[in-house]
C-alpha cells in the first residue's frame, strides 16, 4: 500500500510504538469495559463514574496512584531477582504480541512456526512468577509461586494440545496460513462463511479457553493468588510500579491470548467470504486451494487486499472483545477450584479430552 | 459432566444481573449527586429543644460513652400563676454532644423526661477536624428545624392529663 521505503530506525520506532499500543490499549480497554464496568453491573452497581465520562479515565487515575507509591523491597529478598521478576512476566506478554497477525502485512514477525513460538514464549511468564515467588523471601509468595508453576505447567499441556487440532486442520504452523485456511475453507462445499475452526474444533476451542483461563490465573483457577489463604500469592510483597507491571502483564496477556484464540478459531483478521464478495476489490485471489483440499500440498495461499491491514485490526479487536468478555464473565461468576481439583481437572479431564480431539481430527483429516 | 448444567446456570445468573442493571438501573445511588431520603425516624443527629431542658443530667448519666456534657445553674423564673412565688429553675449554660464519641444508641432521647432531645434524620455533618464534631447547644438547637413531624409512638393512646397546665 505504501511504496516508500523507510529507514531502519523509523520502522523500529514505529514497531516499538505499535507494540506498546497492541499490548497496552486493549488491556486498558478490557480493564475498563469488563473489570470495572461489567463486574459492577453483575453486582447491580455502576462502577467508577467520577473520573471522566462514565469513569472512563479511572484507569489513568489508578496508574497514577500506583506510580506514586513507594517501591518496597523486602529486607531479606534477593533484590536483583525480585526487581527483575515483573519485567520477565511482561517480557512474555510482549513476545506473545510479536507473532499475532492483525492483517496480511500487519504483523511484527511472520514466523513459519508462529503458533509454536507463541506457545513457547507464553511459558516464559512461569519463570518470572517463580522468580517473584522465590525472591520475595515470604512464605505466601513462595507458596503462590510454586502453585503458579504447577498450575501453569499443568495447563500448558491442554493449551498446546488444543492448538494441535487446529494445526492439523490448517496444515500449517504459520499464523497467516491458519487465517487463510479458515477464510478459504469450505464446509462440505459451502464456503459462504469459510471454515472458522470454532465449528470443526469446538472441543479444542473450549479446552483452549479453559486452559487460557488457567494460564492467566483468572478466578476459577486463581489458586496461586488465592487471597483467603495466600494474601496475594507471588505478588504479595510487590507494591507500586512493580505491582502495576504484574497487573498489566496479567490483563495484557489475557488480550493477547484472546487475539491468539481469534486467529486460531474465529478466522483471525479476515472477514467471512460472503462479506468479502459483497464488497468489490476485497475478495482474495486464491491459489493452490485444490491442492489444499486434496491434502497433497500444504495450505492454500491467497493474496489479500492490503485494505485488510486497516480492516484487520478492527476485526481482531471485535473478536478479542467478544472472547475476553467470556474470560471475564467466567472469572466473575465462579468460585475458585481447590488445588487438588485444579490439578485433577487438567490431568484427568482436559488432557485426555485434548488427546481424543487430536486423534479424531487426525483421522478425519485423513478420511476427507 | 454432571456439573455442566450448573456451570451454565451460574453464567446465566450473572448475565441476567448485567441485563437487569443495564435495563432497570443499579441498586446503588450515586451519593454526592443523588441522595436517598432517609426514613423519618432515622438516627442521623440529635437535636436539642433548649426550653424543655431542665439540666437534670439524666441523659448525660445514661450515655454509654459519656459524650454529653451539661453545665447549668439555678435561677428564678416568673411564677406560673398570677400572685404566686417565683419558681426556681435550672438554666442551661452548656449542653454539648461529642459526635466523635456518640454511638447513636438513642438512650439519651429515650430517657429525657421533658421531651428536650429529638432524633433528626440529617447525616451530613462530617468535619475535617475531629474537635469540630463537638456540637454545642446552639448547633444542637439548629438541628431542631430538621426534626420531622411524625406520628408519635403511642398514636391514639389516651393523653395523660398534666397536673400543671403548660402554655
Amino acid at each position: 500500500m505504501i511504496a516508500a521505503e523507510f529507514p531502519y530506525w523509523a520502522t523500529s520506532i514505529f514497531k516499538l510504538g505499535m507494540a506498546l499500543a497492541v499490548v497496552l490499549a486493549p488491556a486498558g480497554l478490557t480493564v475498563y469495559l469488563y473489570l470495572f464496568k461489567m463486574v459492577s453491573f453483575m453486582q447491580s452497581r455502576l462502577g467508577p463514574m467520577e473520573a471522566g465520562p462514565y469513569g472512563s479515565m479511572q484507569l489513568l487515575a489508578e496508574v497514577g496512584k500506583w506510580a506514586q507509591k513507594e517501591d518496597i523491597v523486602p529486607e531479606r529478598s534477593d533484590e536483583f531477582v525480585y526487581k527483575a521478576a515483573p519485567y520477565v512476566v511482561l517480557l512474555s506478554t510482549f513476545l506473545l504480541a510479536l507473532v499475532v497477525p492483525f492483517g496480511p502485512g500487519a504483523q511484527f514477525v511472520d514466523f513459519d512456526t508462529g503458533i509454536f513460538f507463541a506457545l513457547a514464549v507464553s511459558s516464559v511468564s512461569v519463570v518470572g512468577i517463580l522468580m517473584a515467588g522465590w525472591a520475595s523471601a515470604s512464605k505466601y509468595s513462595l507458596m503462590g509461586g510454586l502453585r503458579a508453576a504447577g498450575q501453569l505447567i499443568a495447563y500448558e499441556l491442554p493449551l498446546v494440545l488444543a492448538v494441535v487440532g487446529v494445526v492439523i486442520q490448517a496444515g500449517s504452523l504459520n499464523m497467516q496460513d491458519i487465517v487463510t485456511a479458515q477464510t478459504t475453507g469450505e464446509i462440505f462445499g459451502w464456503g459462504a462463511i469459510g471454515n472458522p475452526f470454532i465449528i470443526t474444533q469446538f472441543v479444542g476451542f473450549i479446552i483452549f479457553l479453559i486452559a487460557v483461563q488457567a494460564e492467566l490465573t483468572q478466578t476459577p483457577f486463581d489458586m496461586p493468588i488465592a487471597e483467603s489463604e495466600l494474601v496475594s500469592g507471588y505478588m504479595t510483597e510487590y507494591s507500586g510500579f512493580r505491582f502495576l507491571l504484574f497487573f498489566i502483564g496479567e490483563f495484557a496477556t489475557a488480550n493477547i491470548f484472546a487475539f491468539l484464540a481469534s486467529v486460531l478459531f474465529l478466522g483471525g483478521w479476515s472477514v467471512p467470504p460472503f462479506v468479502m464478495d459483497a464488497i468489490p476489490g476485497l475478495a482474495p485471489e486464491v491459489t493452490g486451494l485444490a491442492g489444499a483440499l486434496n491434502g497433497t500440498t500444504g495450505a492454500a495461499t491467497a493474496s489479500f487486499s492490503s485494505w485488510f491491514n486497516l480492516l484487520g485490526p478492527i476485526v481482531m479487536a471485535t473478536k478479542m472483545l467478544a472472547l475476553t468478555f467470556i474470560v471475564y464473565w467466567v472469572r466473575f461468576t465462579f468460585p475458585r477450584f481447590r488445588e487438588d481439583q485444579l490439578q485433577r481437572f487438567a490431568w484427568k479431564v482436559l488432557i485426555p479430552l485434548a488427546l481424543i480431539n487430536i486423534t479424531v481430527t487426525g483421522v478425519l483429516k485423513v478420511v476427507f | 459432566m454432571a456439573l455442566v448444567p450448573g456451570v451454565i446456570k451460574g453464567l446465566g445468573v450473572t448475565f441476567g444481573e448485567i441485563v437487569k442493571t443495564v435495563t432497570k438501573g443499579a441498586a446503588t445511588v450515586q451519593y454526592p449527586h443523588e441522595k436517598e431520603a432517609p426514613p423519618p425516624r432515622a438516627r442521623g443527629v440529635i437535636a436539642l429543644l433548649e426550653e424543655n431542658c431542665t439540666a437534670c443530667m439524666l441523659c448525660a448519666r445514661e450515655c454509654p460513652d459519656w459524650c454529653i456534657y451539661i453545665e447549668g445553674h439555678k435561677t428564678l423564673a416568673p411564677p406560673r400563676r398570677a400572685g404566686g412565688n417565683p419558681r426556681s429553675v435550672n438554666k442551661l449554660d452548656r449542653f454539648d454532644i461529642d459526635y466523635a464519641l456518640c454511638m447513636y444508641c438513642g438512650i439519651c432521647v429515650d430517657v429525657c423526661p421533658f421531651e428536650a432531645l429529638f432524633w433528626s434524620p440529617e447525616y451530613e455533618y462530617s468535619e475535617p477536624k475531629i474537635a469540630d464534631l463537638l456540637h454545642d447547644k446552639s448547633r444542637l438547637g439548629q438541628w431542631m428545624e430538621t426534626v420531622p413531624e411524625f406520628e408519635s409512638y403511642e398514636a391514639g393512646a389516651e393523653v395523660k392529663q398534666k397536673k400543671v397546665p403548660r402554655p
